[in-house]
């Protein structure tokens, strides 16, 4: 049960002594009104981009080195420098599509501190010459589009947005749109057809780089929402004590989802690169250990797409780059965490199934493969695997993200780590990740595999067909 | 990526170790073809965007940077580019996603249309794994289902590679077909009760890489190896697309299009494809028949013959006609025009039906290509009929120029066309006025803009504005319930636009080939004007003779004693049903020559002579461009039908003259001599123009003059009638094709919603149009295209055919429209 | 074709003028309709179709994409029961299979009196309060097979008062006030570069002079 530094109103978010750089009113029941934000420096990182030119506030934001909180950890001024110039209109599209398993955080953001999140588009229109700024929030979060909706309403009335803001020439609208439930959205392309009114299927890059071709071929910004959160502090206070927090590297904070089998799950915001997966674990100020004083078994360190974590990768500190060499990806701060009486086949399938689901069919290797995986993964474990299966499931991976694929190091067995990024013979990164568990648990847990396979391969399978799949006469 | 010195052409690039050159801008995949390496693909077609979803033409390509796997069909050439289609990396993806696909794709070779002509099947034997790994249960649909009435498709077959959709989508701009669901679950589908009705649903079947798609007409018929082919030319309207003809056993079993890049691109309407149908037909006829007591009867060709000489020897010349003519070939034109003006020596030969336009205003103004009016940046005026309903594989060609080459379309049509959603301005002027339209569209060019046929001057001035780089005009007979000379007038002032060069949009088969053959009063084979005389023919009438109208009129008071229909039926086509009725009653004998009979040869032939269809005599045909390409025999005549010049022949024979025609071959050998333009049309050159046909250029028709008539008023309570063609009709042809006989909608009559509401009727509720000339009963619509003040009823369809409405003598039509 | 009532067709054109084409609003109204009926009828696609220029085909083409859209009826409550990793791992099947126990349907079925549907969802962002679902996107946090039974039966007896009908998303709407708005035009009449980045260039001028 929540303890007394859960803030409640914002559930998960736990108030520890971390930094603050963008969940500083989650701990204010009313964070979420006009009213609190006025009172707490809101609308003044705006008006100090106001007071200089767009060039130097693209520059700050540059020189902060803001890396990407989506999930590709890109930094975003240097993506903010990829437009071509004087091919207007420019749009922004603020992507609030969370979906990725585990990841719990721009929905806070959203909920709590819609104005924070308006006044970041509001700093990054006026730095590029952006004319609209699209926010794409997912369907399924209700609550999110409501203060969303009242806080854009609000922020026309006080001349925050719209037509000449805060009486200078800058004028800018804002749209609130809607997903309506497909994980690949959150692809930054695929966000942009959604918004196009299209099924959400990924643009090949090249050449569709939105930067380049975006919003109706026009360059657009794709930023996610805790990035585009971070500026309205970032212009209040500059990016010396921007950098002031986190690594070099990686300098200030971010926000990361603690779930699975440990004491206290929650919503941290954590010093980027200087906070290691031990103390997020294990920290008195974070998670308190594993429930039931189990033994860690494995964690996902980043989000649903990221090769898997073990006990020996829990002193490295979160930061996208060390992650990366060491066969992974910090991606969207989504740390699952499953202890000993986890079955390793298991929680794969489970992410295998949700690549299926969710892929969207454009490219032959995912829609296909996917599934295919998906239905190998359930045959082993309803005791229907035969020994062909294991290398077989490693092969169709191979046919999906050719090459030896991300992996953590793994000492036991005297094998090194693959490092980040997979490569992939699809249009985007969703059929590569279906790989991550199965590379993962095969090469860690292969016993356990082979233990569920009771069946020689001589054997004909008759496995029924699956509850998910489309048997649809008429 | 280094940057290209500016005097190098070409794009080095090494394919598996040896360095090609490569057009700039090439994609990789075709620059790899051309140099004799294929690589495998299902989504990518080369005259649609690439999309680069099936992954099939991944190979690996270094640009500096190491070399990583790319579509192929995705990355155009860059200098110094590395490619490697033939590495492990390559080989192992091409496996992967073949057996991919394979995984749920139904084992249905063996009853499917598409094995032996499969891309599937090809590229799994070629690229593919030796074995499936894939233990699982298969994904299932109900297969097939008809998602049209011409089209099936079977989604357990479909390999989602997008290009049924894409065609329908981007070329066709009939989005009735789209991905449907997401993931493993999509399928390609119709909205419930809106079927893939598209005029061009017949590409999909084509173009589909697997046997997903089928087409009613060829299901099961047939497989490839037992088809035998030849290229040749659509028969059934003006465009010439190139196609080929597919036969087994003597019969015609499908067209498919062949990608002519100065014509069709490889497209076709679905008349066009599925046409061959009515060539087919039992109702074909196969013996000559000559009418007893009433009733049309079978007989020889002998008894035929002299029955058709008794009938024509000794008769004055002005008292002979022949009505008809588009339907034959190039060959068969000639020597139809020998007879009759260098033997018969009559000059009354019109192959149009009064339906179309003057010669003067396709021989006598500067000439367009179709390729030409495409060109990125230039305008097209369109000054005729809607080109999706006539001339299918136009509209595609212009549809194209329009969304993807920034061409500017500015519609003068008397209603909403199938382009005007993407035209750059849509002016309707009142039907009778478009040449006051057009040439107030010229004042406003030079400044001058003014209203104009109930078009308001801002409009016309925006037009005017909007005109970028040469014009073509696009002109035919928007409206067979208004004259000719409107249409002709508005050409006149068009015609004083800078560069101007005009598309003809007559829309009748081969009739451009008719009226390069003579078939036209005052005209000689080769474009020349009657008193230019013609040394291969014996005679040459020295009165220039009557056209359709005027042959009908003559035959009506009694002062025709023969008249010839050549492949026509005036009853149907000629925009006067009284006036056509009155003539074939009042002419004297009336010789049918055709294939099929129709309404005119059924009621009023005398003698019917049985013909042989364009696929079962060799043969050219000419285009509205003025291009020729070959249409080759590829089946033999049923029965003892025969080909039109061969039956000219016979006839001139026992009338005592030597047409002087053994062959095809040796028609175009005199064609060539008597007509300087067709002097390039040798056998070498036709058969190199195989593909691209050969164009004619040249002409010695003087432009047309003005008709100086004016259009009268109408009063405040009529409507006045526009009669445009549906690309569905009562035709006869149409009709005797299986597939496509029942997509002729009903007659209707359709108003503008404001003239609609007036009437305080529902929709569908049956009305009487009445007109001075007759009237008729049709079901009344409203639709916003159809403008204020204006009626619009199809030709020639199921019910009541409009043309009882129409006086043609009348330059327009004015119609009250009454509850019945 | 008519399908939405006066005051959805208000809104409706209200949405499509926040976009630069109208396209863009497919979705928006999407959710519009079943917010209207409680799912997606053919009638509602066809007039989106009209509205947004373009076929009906399109219109379902895009729609049946994403989950949301239902084209077929549901309960008055959609009860989404998240099975990824997370909440599997902390008992989210468990819930699930209680779920379809309690209410006697399987995961997709509807009850035989339309109150309730049930799905087995994938990740909805609430992964530290494992297990949780969704009724109606209203969110129900970390619960135990007890909860969810009072959760039913509250309800069933009228006291679920924050759960709103099966459609219906944020209970506010934007608006923008006539006269507000900088203007939303198409891309091609909104090619001259943005106002305020003039200052950049007096600051170039200024560097160099």
């Amino acid at each position: 049960m929540p303890t007394y530094d859960y803030v409640p109103h914002a559930p998960g978010y736990v108030d520890n002594d971390g930094p603050k750089i963008v969940t500083s009113r989650f701990v204010h029941e009313d964070s979420h009104t006009l009213e609190r934000y006025e009172a707490t420096n809101g609308y003044e990182g705006l008006r100090r981009a106001l007071d200089r030119t767009p060039a130097d506030v693209h520059e700050e934001v540059r020189d902060a080195v803001v890396l990407g909180r989506g999930g590709a950890g890109f930094p975003a001024g240097v993506k903010w420098g990829f437009m071509p110039p004087g091919k207007f209109p420019y749009y922004l599209v603020v992507n609030g599509d969370e979906s990725e398993p585990g990841t719990y955080k721009d929905r806070l953001l959203m909920e709590r501190d819609p104005h924070q999140l308006i006044e970041g588009c509001l700093i990054t229109c006026y730095a590029l010459g952006l004319s609209q700024c699209f926010l794409y929030v997912r369907g399924e979060m209700p609550a999110a589009q409501e203060n969303l909706a009242q806080a854009l309403n609000e922020a026309y009335a006080k001349g925050y947005v719209g037509k000449n803001i805060m009486g200078t020439e800058f004028s800018v609208d804002i749209t609130l749109t809607w997903g309506a439930g497909a994980y690949i959205v959150g692809e930054e392309t695929a966000l942009i057809e959604s918004l196009e009114g299209n099924r959400g299927m990924p643009r090949l890059k090249p050449p569709f780089f939105p930067a380049a071709i975006g919003l109706y071929g026009q360059p657009t910004i794709v930023n996610n929402v805790e990035t585009l959160s971070n500026l309205p502090w970032l212009l209040v206070n500059g990016f010396e004590q921007y950098k002031a927090h986190g690594s070099e590297a990686s300098p200030g904070s971010r926000m990361v989802a603690v779930s699975g089998h440990v004491n206290r799950p929650g919503v941290y915001e954590i010093e980027q690169g200087v906070t290691t997966f031990r103390d997020l674990l294990y920290g008195d100020n974070f998670c308190r250990g594993i429930r039931n004083d189990n033994e860690l078994k494995m964690f996902v360190p980043g989000g649903g797409s990221a090769p898997w974590f073990f006990p020996e990768q829990l002193d490295l500190p979160l930061e996208g780059r060390t992650v990366g060499a060491e066969g992974s990806m910090l991606g969207s701060g989504a740390i699952m965490v499953m202890d000993e009486t986890t079955d390793a086949v298991k929680a794969a399938l489970r992410l295998v199934r949700f690549y299926a689901r969710e892929s969207c069919g454009k490219c032959t290797p995912c829609r296909e493969g996917t599934t295919w995986e998906e239905r190998i993964l359930q045959r082993i474990l309803d005791g229907e695997g035969r020994p062909s299966d294991i290398d077989k499931l490693l092969d169709i991976a191979d046919n999906i993200s050719p090459g030896p694929y991300p992996v953590a190091a793994d000492p036991s067995q005297g094998l090194d780590a693959v490092p980040f990024p997979p490569k992939q013979t699809t249009i985007c990164p969703l059929g590569p990740s279906s790989v991550a568990p199965i590379t993962s648990t095969i090469r860690r847990f292969r016993h356990e595999y082979e233990a569920k396979i009771t069946k020689r391969d001589s054997i004909p399978v008759m496995a029924a067909p699956m509850s998910s799949d489309p048997v649809e006469v008429g | 990526m280094t940057a290209v010195e500016n005097e190098k052409s070409t794009v080095t690039v090494t394919l598996n170790g040896v360095e090609i050159e490569a057009n700039p801008g090439e994609l990789l995949i075709d620059a790899a073809e051309r140099h004799g390496t294929y690589i495998p693909r299902f989504c990518y077609h080369s005259r649609m965007k690439s999309v680069g979803m099936c992954r099939m033409c991944l190979v690996e390509v270094d640009s500096g940077r190491g070399p990583a796997l790319q579509p192929s069909c995705m990355i155009p050439v860059g200098e110094g580019m590395t490619v490697d289609t033939e590495s492990e990396a390559t080989k192992k993806a091409q496996d992967g996603v073949l057996e991919f696909l394979l995984i749920n794709h139904p084992l249905d070779c063996p009853v499917c249309d598409k094995g032996g002509e499969c891309p599937l099947q090809d590229q799994t034997v070629a690229f593919g794994p030796g074995e499936s790994r894939f233990v699982e249960e298969k994904r299932h649909y109900e297969k097939p289902i008809p998602i049209s009435d011409t089209v099936y498709l079977d989604r357990e077959r479909c390999i989602l590679c997008d290009r049924c959709t894409r065609f329908a989508d981007d070329v066709a701009g009939d989005t009735l077909i789209h991905f449907m669901d997401r993931g493993n679950s999509t399928q390609v589908n119709t909205f419930p009760d809106e079927p893939f009705a598209s005029y061009f649903s017949g590409n999909t079947v084509q173009i589909c890489p697997v046997g997903a798609l089928t087409a009613k007409p060829y299901r099961f018929k047939a497989r490839p190896w037992d088809l035998e082919e030849t290229i040749s030319t659509a028969w059934i309207d003006s465009v010439g697309s190139r196609v080929t003809i597919q036969s087994s056993r003597n019969q015609v079993l499908r067209l498919l299009g062949v990608d002519a890049d100065s014509v069709n691109w490889g497209w076709l309407s679905d008349k066009e494809r599925f046409g061959f149908e009515a060539l087919n037909s039992e109702d074909r006829l196969t013996a000559p028949m000559v009418r007893v007591d009433g009733r049309l009867e079978a007989t020889g060709w002998a008894p035929a013959l002299a029955a058709a000489t008794d009938a024509l020897r000794d008769v004055d010349p002005a008292r002979i006609g022949v009505i008809g003519g588009a339907r034959l070939t190039n060959e068969s034109q000639y020597a139809w025009t020998k007879l009759a003006k260098g033997v018969l020596g009559t000059d009354n030969v019109d192959a149009q039906l009064g339906d179309g336009l003057p010669v003067e205003a396709v021989l006598g103004l500067p000439r367009a290509t179709i390729n030409q009016a495409c060109t990125p940046g230039r305008t097209v005026i369109l000054v005729g009929p809607d080109p999706k309903e006539d001339l299918g594989a136009l509209f595609l060609r212009l549809r194209h120029a329009v969304v993807n080459d920034g061409t500017t379309l500015i519609e003068l049509t008397p209603t909403r066309t199938g382009l005007s959603t993407i035209a750059a301005h849509s002016l309707h002027p009142k039907p009778g006025e478009v040449d006051l339209l057009a040439a107030a569209l010229v004042d406003a060019v030079s400044g001058d803009a003014h209203d104009a046929a109930g078009v308001p001057a801002n409009a016309i001035a925006a037009a005017a504005a909007s005109i970028s780089g040469p014009v073509t005009v696009v002109l035919g007979r928007a409206s067979v319930a208004e004259s000719a000379a409107v249409t002709v007038d508005a050409a006149i002032a068009l015609s004083q636009l800078e560069g101007v060069g005009f598309l003809s949009a007559l829309r009748r088969g081969n009739v451009h080939g008719a009226l390069d053959m003579g078939m036209a009063p005052g005209l000689l084979p080769g474009r020349v004007p009657l008193r230019a005389g013609c040394d291969a023919f014996d005679q040459v009438p020295t009165e220039v003779g009557m056209d359709t109208i005027a042959m009908l009129e003559a035959a009506a008071s009694g002062d025709l004693d023969v008249l010839v229909l050549l492949g026509s039926d005036p009853l149907s086509d000629v925009p006067d049903a009284d006036l056509a009725e009155r003539g074939l009653a009042g002419a004297g004998t009336v010789i049918a020559v055709e294939m099929l009979p129709n309404a005119s040869t059924l009621t009023h032939a005398d003698l019917v002579l049985p013909a042989a269809a364009p696929t079962e005599v060799d043969g050219t045909f000419t285009n509205l461009e003025g291009r020729v390409s070959v249409a080759e025999q590829k089946v033999t005549p049923p029965g003892t039908a025969r080909a039109d010049w061969m039956i000219a022949a016979e006839l001139a024979l026992r009338l005592g003259a030597d047409l002087g025609v053994e062959s095809p071959e040796s028609i175009r050998a005199e064609i060539a001599v008597v007509s300087p333009v067709h002097a390039k049309l040798t056998e070498t050159a036709l058969a190199d123009g195989r593909v691209e046909g050969v164009l004619i250029s040249g002409s010695s028709i003087e432009a047309p003059t003005a008709s100086g008539s004016t259009t009268p008023a109408n009063d405040a309570y009529s409507l006045r009638l526009v009669a445009a063609r549906r690309m569905y009709d009562n035709g006869t042809m149409l009709q005797a094709s299986a597939s496509s006989a029942g997509l002729a909608a009903s007659v209707k009559v359709t108003l503008n919603p404001t003239d609609f509401e007036k009437l305080g009727l529902d929709a569908g509720t049956v009305v009487k149009v009445i007109s001075g000339r007759g009237e008729l009963m049709a079901p009344l619509a409203a639709d916003f295209g159809v403008p204020a003040g204006s009626a619009m009823i199809p030709t020639n369809a199921p019910g009541s055919n409009v043309n009882t409405l129409i006086d043609a003598s009348a330059s327009v039509t004015d119609v009250r429209v009454e509850r019945a | 074709m008519s399908y939405f009532t006066a005051e959805n067709l208000e809104t409706a054109h209200e949405i499509i003028s926040r976009y630069p084409r109208k396209k863009s609003a497919l979705i928006p109204l999407l959710h519009l309709a079943q917010e209207q009926e409680g799912w997606v009828t053919d009638n509602a696609m066809r007039q989106i179709a009209e509205l947004a220029d373009t076929t009906p085909a399109e219109v379902k083409g895009t729609g049946s994409f994403y989950e949301m859209f239902k084209f077929h009826p549901v309960g008055a409550y959609m009860i989404n029961v998240c099975t990824n990793l997370a909440c599997q791992l902390l008992g989210g099947e468990e819930l699930l299979a209680h779920a379809e126990e309690s209410l006697g349907i399987k995961a997709g079925g509807t009850t035989a009196d339309g109150m309730f549907t049930i799905e087995d969802v994938e990740c909805i962002a609430a992964c530290t309060e494992a297990p949780c679902l969704q009724v109606n996107y209203r969110y129900k946090l970390r619960l135990t097979a007890d909860d969810l039974d009072q959760l039913i039966d509250d309800i069933r007896n009228g006291r679920a008062t924050d759960i709103p009908e099966h459609g219906t998303l944020g209970l506010v709407r934007q608006h923008i006030p006539a006269g507000a708005g900088a203007g939303i035009v198409a891309p091609e009449q909104a090619t001259e570069r943005p106002v305020w980045l003039a200052r950049n260039d007096a600051a170039a001028e200024g560097r160099e002079g």
